[in-house]
C-alpha cells in the first residue's frame, strides 16, 4: 500500500506500531477517522449509525491504557461494526425495520473482548437486512455504495464494512459470513477479509440468520491485520454450546512468509463457462506468482459444487424460518396496533419485514412443512453431506484450495435486484465452504479494465486459519497484489 | 420437472404459518419467486442420497454440557427497556384469551 501522511489510512499494525511510539493520539487517530466518516459517507452511506460520542470516549480512555503502558494490540484501534452485533446503549438495527428502535442491554461476546482490549468504535455499519443479500440493496435504510465506482454495488451483505475500511472511514471491521457475505464484499471493494471455521468464534449476541452456517469475521486493509484481528475475536464461548474450546493460535506469529513445499488445489469446477475473463486470468497469476515462490499447484475436483447453491437455500432459509420467528412485536421491535395477537403478529411481519427477508421465511417455512420436510430440507441436508466429503477427499491431496471469490467483479447497483435466483448465483464460489464449514480468506488479486478489485479465496481445512493467512500474507509480502486506494 | 407449480392457495397457508399477512401484490410475487426458485432447487433430485447421512451441523463443539446453576441475573428493566407496550414487570399484549 501506498505510504499515506493521513492516519485513516493506515493499516492496524502500523498504527499499532506508532501509537505506541506516541507519535499520534488515539484521540487524534479516532477524529482522523470520524472526519473521514463526515466527508465522503454521504456519497457511500457505509454507516447506519455513526457513535461520534463513543468513539470519542473510548478514544481518551484507550489514550490513557497507552500511556499506562501494556495494552493490546487492539488499543486505540477504530472500527466498524456490522450493524448485526449487540452492543449494549448502541442501536441495533439489523438495517431492518423492525429492528429500527432496538437498542441491546448487553454485548455480542467478540464486541465485549474487543471493548476489554481498548478498541474504539466508530459506528455500526450498513448491511443487508438480517444478511440477506449479496449486494446491501436490501436494506432499510438504503444501499452502500461501491468506494471503487459509486454506481456499483459494495457486495453483501457486509458491504458497509468492506466499504468503510476500502474508504478508510476505519482501520478494520467486523462482518458475518453465512454464504460469503464477508467473502464476497472484500472482493467487490477490493480489501482483506476471512471468514473463519464454523465454530471458531463465538455467535453470542450475533443476531441469527442461519444458525449451522453463520460465522463472525474481520475485514481488514492487510492479511496481517486480518491475523491480529481473528487472534483476538477467535476462542471458546460459555455463552456459545457451539464455539469451539480449542486453543487459539497466534496468528501474527504464525506470519512467515513461507509458501515453500505449499501443494495448491485448484478446483476445474470453479472455472466456468461465464465468468468475467478478467477474473480468472487474475486469479491464474496468482497462481503462477505461488509457483515461483516455491508452491505446487494442481486441478483438484469437487463434483458437488454445483449443487451448493440449491442445498444452501434450503438449509439457510430453513434455518432463518425458525430464527425469526422471535421478531413479533411482543417483546421489542416494532409492533403494529392489533385486536388479537396473531394479527399483532402478521401485521408487525408484514410491515417491518423487507421483500427479501420475507422471500426467505416463506421458503423455509415451505420447505419445513408437513409434506415437504422429506424432500427439501432432509435432501438438502444428505447433499450437505456430499459438498462436504468433497472438501475432505480434495484435502487428501492439497493443502489449500485457491478459487475467484466471485465470478465478476461489483455489478452495477440495481442490476440484479429484480432477479432474485440471479442474485444468489452470484455466491457461488463461497457458499460450498460455508456449507462445509471451513476456513475461506478474500484478497484482493488484481483490477479489471474498469479499475474494480478482484477478489482471490483460499479455502483451507477445519481450523487452518493459521496457514490460510500465511499463504494470503505471503502473497501480499511478495507485492504480486496490491490494494488500491479508491478515488473518492 | 415432475414438480406441480406452486398455488395460491399453498401460498396463503405458508404465509399463515409464517405469521405474515401478504398483500396480494406480494402473494403473486412470492407465489412467481418461489416457483422459479424451487425449479432451481429441484435439481438437488439429480443426486442419489440414498443411504446419505444428513448433516445438521459442522462444528466440533459436539453437546456440550454446562453445570445447572442460575447465571444471569435479573435485569427487568433492562430486559423491558425495548418493549412496545409494558405494565408493571410485564411485556403487555392484547387480550388472548376472552
Amino acid at each position: 500500500m501506498a505510504p499515506s501522511s493521513e492516519l485513516n489510512c493506515l493499516t492496524i499494525s502500523e498504527a499499532a506500531e506508532r501509537l505506541r511510539r506516541r507519535e499520534f493520539s488515539v484521540l487524534e487517530l479516532t477524529r482522523a477517522c470520524l472526519e473521514r466518516i463526515a466527508a465522503v459517507d454521504p456519497k457511500l452511506n457505509a454507516f447506519i449509525t455513526v457513535t461520534e460520542e463513543e468513539a470519542m470516549a473510548q478514544a481518551e480512555a484507550a489514550d490513557r491504557r497507552l500511556k499506562a503502558g501494556a495494552a493490546a494490540t487492539l488499543c486505540g484501534i477504530p472500527l466498524g461494526i456490522k450493524d448485526i452485533y449487540c452492543t449494549a446503549g448502541m442501536r441495533t438495527t439489523c438495517a431492518s425495520k423492525i429492528l429500527e428502535n432496538f437498542v441491546p442491554p448487553f454485548d455480542a461476546s467478540v464486541i465485549a473482548k474487543l471493548r476489554r482490549e481498548g478498541a474504539v468504535f466508530v459506528g455500526k455499519t450498513n448491511m443487508d437486512e438480517f444478511a440477506m443479500g449479496s449486494s446491501t440493496e436490501n436494506s432499510a435504510f438504503g444501499p452502500t455504495a461501491n468506494p471503487h465506482d459509486l454506481t456499483r454495488v459494495a457486495g453483501g451483505s457486509s458491504g458497509g464494512s468492506a466499504a468503510a475500511v476500502a474508504a478508510d472511514e476505519c482501520l478494520g471491521a467486523l462482518g458475518t459470513d453465512t454464504g460469503g457475505s464477508i467473502r464476497e464484499p472484500a472482493a467487490f471493494c477490493g480489501v482483506v477479509g476471512i471468514k473463519p471455521t464454523y465454530s471458531r468464534v463465538s455467535r453470542y449476541g450475533v443476531v441469527a440468520y442461519a444458525s449451522s452456517l453463520d460465522q463472525v469475521g474481520p475485514f481488514s486493509k492487510s492479511v496481517r491485520d486480518a491475523a491480529i484481528l481473528l487472534r483476538t475475536l477467535a476462542g471458546e464461548d460459555p455463552q456459545d454450546s457451539t464455539c469451539s474450546a480449542r486453543p487459539v493460535p497466534d496468528y501474527e506469529r504464525g506470519l512467515t512468509g513461507d509458501v515453500k513445499g505449499l501443494r495448491i488445489g485448484v478446483p476445474k469446477e470453479f472455472f466456468v463457462e461465464g465468468m468475467q475473463p478478467e477474473v480468472e486470468k487474475a486469479v491464474r497469476a496468482m497462481l503462477k506468482q505461488y509457483e515461483s515462490m516455491g508452491a505446487t499447484t494442481r486441478e483438484i475436483s469437487l463434483p458437488h459444487s454445483s449443487y451448493a447453491i440449491a442445498c444452501y437455500y434450503i438449509v439457510a432459509t430453513a434455518e432463518a424460518s425458525a430464527n425469526l420467528a422471535r421478531y413479533d412485536g411482543v417483546r421489542y421491535g416494532l409492533r403494529e396496533r392489533a385486536e388479537d395477537n396473531v394479527e399483532l403478529n402478521e401485521k408487525t411481519r408484514e410491515r417491518g419485514f423487507g421483500a427479501e427477508v420475507k422471500r426467505r421465511i416463506m421458503l423455509g417455512t415451505f420447505a419445513l412443512s408437513a409434506g415437504y420436510y422429506d424432500a427439501y430440507y432432509l435432501k438438502a441436508m444428505r447433499v450437505r453431506t456430499l459438498i462436504r466429503r468433497d472438501f475432505e477427499r480434495a484435502f487428501e491431496n492439497c493443502d489449500v484450495i485457491v478459487t475467484p471469490v466471485a465470478p465478476t467483479t461489483a455489478f452495477r447497483l440495481g442490476e440484479k435486484m429484480s432477479d432474485p435466483l440471479t442474485m444468489y448465483l452470484s455466491d457461488i464460489f463461497t457458499i460450498s465452504v460455508n456449507l462445509a464449514g471451513l476456513p475461506g480468506l478474500s484478497m484482493p488479486c488484481g483490477y479489471d479494465a474498469n479499475n474494480l478489485p478482484i477478489g482471490m479465496q483460499i479455502i483451507g481445512p477445519q481450523f487452518s486459519e493459521e496457514m490460510v493467512l500465511r499463504v494470503g500474507d505471503a502473497l501480499e509480502r511478495s507485492g504480486a497484489a496490491t490494494l488500491r486506494r479508491p478515488a473518492l | 420437472m415432475g414438480r406441480s407449480k406452486i398455488t395460491l392457495e399453498q401460498v396463503r397457508h405458508v404465509a399463515l404459518l409464517a405469521r405474515l399477512s401478504l398483500a396480494p401484490d406480494e402473494e403473486d410475487r412470492i407465489r412467481a419467486n418461489m416457483d422459479e426458485i424451487l425449479d432451481y432447487i429441484d435439481k438437488l433430485n439429480e443426486l442419489s442420497t440414498d443411504g446419505i447421512e444428513p448433516t445438521a451441523q459442522v462444528g466440533d463443539a459436539g453437546t456440550p454440557t454446562r453445570a445447572d446453576a442460575v447465571t444471569n441475573h435479573p435485569a427487568a428493566d433492562a430486559m423491558l427497556a425495548n418493549a412496545p407496550a409494558r405494565e408493571r414487570g410485564f411485556f403487555k399484549v392484547p387480550k388472548i384469551i376472552d
